[in-house]
């Protein structure tokens, strides 16, 4: 036995309040399982907001389109590891796909995650792109021109009615896709949701929520991404696609504050049995995370700052950096929703009688070194993915941004 | 048993023997196979469940004690298959748990000063011992969430794990409303109370039946057998726990207070 985690678990024994089960010393789902609702939301959040482009036509966005499609994939490939490493047994973890429990709800993961990333993104993405891989292979140097041809699959028709084909091709994956997205998210929040024995957990509203936190995640990660990559470009940022994005993010944000308040009312209202415990736990283990940083830092300054900012006369310069700092606070604060979530649902007892700790540690396969890793990763894999298939239509000098042009 | 399996090695050591391999093409190998299955046990003629008598249980711990060494659970103070829980209810409503290394070392006296709450001027109720088990639930949200069906119910009512097959995804652990299950550090797999199956299916009774001095836990089947069991549930008022969970444990409590949970 691992002496390590044996004097972690004697520490959070030291910690315990209260009456806990005494199996319940060890919390079993560590950070690598807040990261991988973080990382899942962002992936259906990037998603929704590139089919805002294509589906609902909202045109300002289109600067934002491709790279919204890439930073889903470079999250959707990371977002099974932190699964993966968390496993008592990594090695079994195929028998999910092979002998699939139909009863539960776990068990659908490989399958939505599947569907997600073949039917949906990589289709969706190599139609987008497939001209445009066809034409860079005439200028390409060899390796690229390798990497292109093999995205390409070999394809080289770019006459008008191909190119036509791909569009409409695109459409149709973007209309399967919008659904998909919400199954992706809205799944992760059912794994959580319908967790019965949690009342911290157990919420027909879970799906939603999470569905919700992750289109705020997504708008405001890809607004993040796009105002550094083209800083770093030393390209104009497109005014009115910030003020877009701003505004989707601001009425994501608001409608997202209004499910986490309605699930609060209600179970202060209907204050069933587990409520003195959860009170405990929300103005105790979980002030700082949820009451400061989720509900204050990451929800209400921003919509704040995006309202004071969005519908306002300050020059853009001003506009621009407020956006940036609203949309980082509004990371942080998802990520704390996940936190909250997961570690908050795993810090009482279910005999609702006591409390426990976690502990982070530093190392280890469940550590912070891990998770930081698998927190970055995502990053260098979009990077790689610029680099493959820019997303920008570089010709494009993107005109001085009109910045009445929205409001 | 052992005798069954002797027989059984016998069969496949005739299998790598040809003259006899062709002698049993002859018989039929299923035919022989299948026969020696008469004194075998048939987990289909059997459904298995546990009475707890709260007011018998004096909290000596010999049940956990018992538990940890006939299956080998591991001893540090995290892991238990069963524990006992002690509950404490003062005038003032105040309601005290606690369970020190699963109540396996049996527990401090509350009537001295030295006991937190007495010393702060409270004033006892009433106290109880109540042990706990896995519930071997009929209706077990852990095997509804196992998403390779690691954990199963068995034909004869008990649920159990597949060590071998279980992804340690802790799924289980989160989905059981009783604390009932760990997540074994040596195996990394999800381990708890098996109603000692090796035991009970050679017609024995679960180790922690075996040595409770007060016959506060029954074991036995459920269904028209005259058994211990049978008898407990046809005279007791019963209770199970979080029944608002629609679980159907099948661990069945006598005089339960409603402080439990």
């Amino acid at each position: 036995m691992d002496p390590e985690h044996l004097a972690q678990l004697e520490a959070a024994l030291a910690q315990v309040s209260g009456f806990i089960y005494p199996n319940e010393v060890e919390l079993h789902w560590s950070i690598l399982i807040v990261i991988y609702p973080y990382l899942t939301g962002l992936v259906a959040g990037a998603f929704i907001l590139a089919s805002l482009e294509k589906v609902f036509n909202v045109k300002a966005l289109q600067p934002t389109y491709r790279l919204a499609l890439l930073t889903a994939l470079a999250f959707l490939i990371v977002a099974p590891m932190p699964l993966q490493a968390h496993l008592g047994h990594p090695e079994r973890a195929f028998e999910i796909f092979l002998t699939p429990n139909s009863a539960s709800a776990m068990a659908m993961f490989g399958f939505v995650y599947a569907w997600y990333l073949m039917v949906v993104l990589l289709m969706e993405i190599w139609f987008d792109y497939r001209a445009d891989l066809v034409r860079w292979r005439k200028n390409d140097k060899p390796v690229m021109k390798l990497v292109h041809w093999l995205i390409s699959l070999g394809s080289r028709d770019v006459s008008p009615a191909a190119v036509a084909f791909d569009k409409k091709a695109v459409q149709f994956i973007t209309i399967v896709g919008i659904p998909s997205a919400f199954l992706l998210h809205g799944y992760v929040g059912f794994i959580f949701g319908s967790v019965k024995a949690n009342p911290w957990w157990s919420s027909v509203l879970m799906p939603i929520v999470f569905l919700f936190s992750a289109i705020v995640s997504g708008i405001s990660m890809v607004l993040l991404i796009y105002y550094v990559t083209t800083l770093l470009r030393r390209k104009e940022l497109d005014m009115s696609c910030l003020n877009a994005l701003a505004s989707f993010l601001f009425y994501a944000l608001i409608i997202d504050l209004s499910l986490e308040a309605l699930d609060f009312i209600h179970r202060l209202y209907e204050s069933e049995e587990s409520i003195e415990i959860l009170e405990q736990l929300i103005f105790g283990k979980l002030f700082l995370s949820l009451t400061i940083v989720q509900i204050l830092l990451g929800t209400i300054v921003p919509i704040v700052f995006l309202a004071a900012a969005r519908f306002s006369e300050l020059p853009n310069e001003m506009k621009r950096m407020i956006y940036f700092i609203a949309a980082v606070l509004v990371q942080v604060g998802i990520f704390s929703t996940r936190w909250n979530v997961v570690i908050g649902g795993q810090l009482f007892s279910k005999s609702l009688r006591g409390l426990t700790a976690y502990k982070l540690e530093f190392g280890g396969q469940e550590g912070l070194l891990v998770a930081i890793g698998l927190l970055v990763l995502p990053f260098l894999i979009l990077a790689l993915l610029l680099k493959i298939l820019p997303p920008w239509k570089d010709a494009e000098t993107s005109p001085e941004p009109s910045e009445a042009q929205l409001t | 048993m052992p005798k069954t399996y002797e027989r059984r090695e016998f069969l496949a050591g005739l299998l790598n023997f040809p003259p006899a391999t062709m002698l049993l093409g002859l018989v039929g190998p299923v035919k022989l196979l299948a026969a020696d299955g008469g004194d075998e046990y048939d987990p289909t003629e059997h459904y298995y469940a546990m009475g707890i008598r709260v007011e018998e249980c004096i909290g000596c711990g010999k049940c956990v004690q018992a538990c940890k060494l006939e299956n080998d659970v591991p001893d540090e103070p995290f892991y238990f298959r069963t524990w006992v829980e002690r509950y404490i209810v003062y005038t003032d409503g105040d309601v005290q748990v606690d369970s020190p290394n699963g109540g396996m070392d049996g527990f401090p006296p509350v009537a001295d000063e030295t006991f937190p709450p007495v010393a702060a001027g409270k004033e006892i109720l009433r106290t109880f011992f109540v042990p706990k088990l896995c519930n071997h639930c009929d209706n077990p949200p852990c095997v509804q969430v196992c998403p390779v069906g690691a954990t199963f119910k068995s034909q004869d009512g008990v649920v159990l794990v597949d060590e071998d097959y279980c992804i340690g995804c802790r799924y289980c652990i989160q989905a059981c409303p009783y604390g009932a299950r760990f997540l074994d550090p040596r195996t990394h797999t999800a381990n708890k109370c098996t109603f000692c199956y090796h035991r009970i299916t050679k017609g024995l009774l679960p180790a922690c039946v075996e040595v409770c001095p007060t016959q506060a836990r029954v074991f036995g089947e459920i269904g028209d057998r005259s058994t211990p069991l049978n008898r407990m549930l046809r005279m007791s008022h019963l209770e199970v726990l979080k029944p608002h969970m629609n679980t159907d444990p099948k661990v069945y409590y006598t005089a339960l207070d409603g402080e439990v949970r």
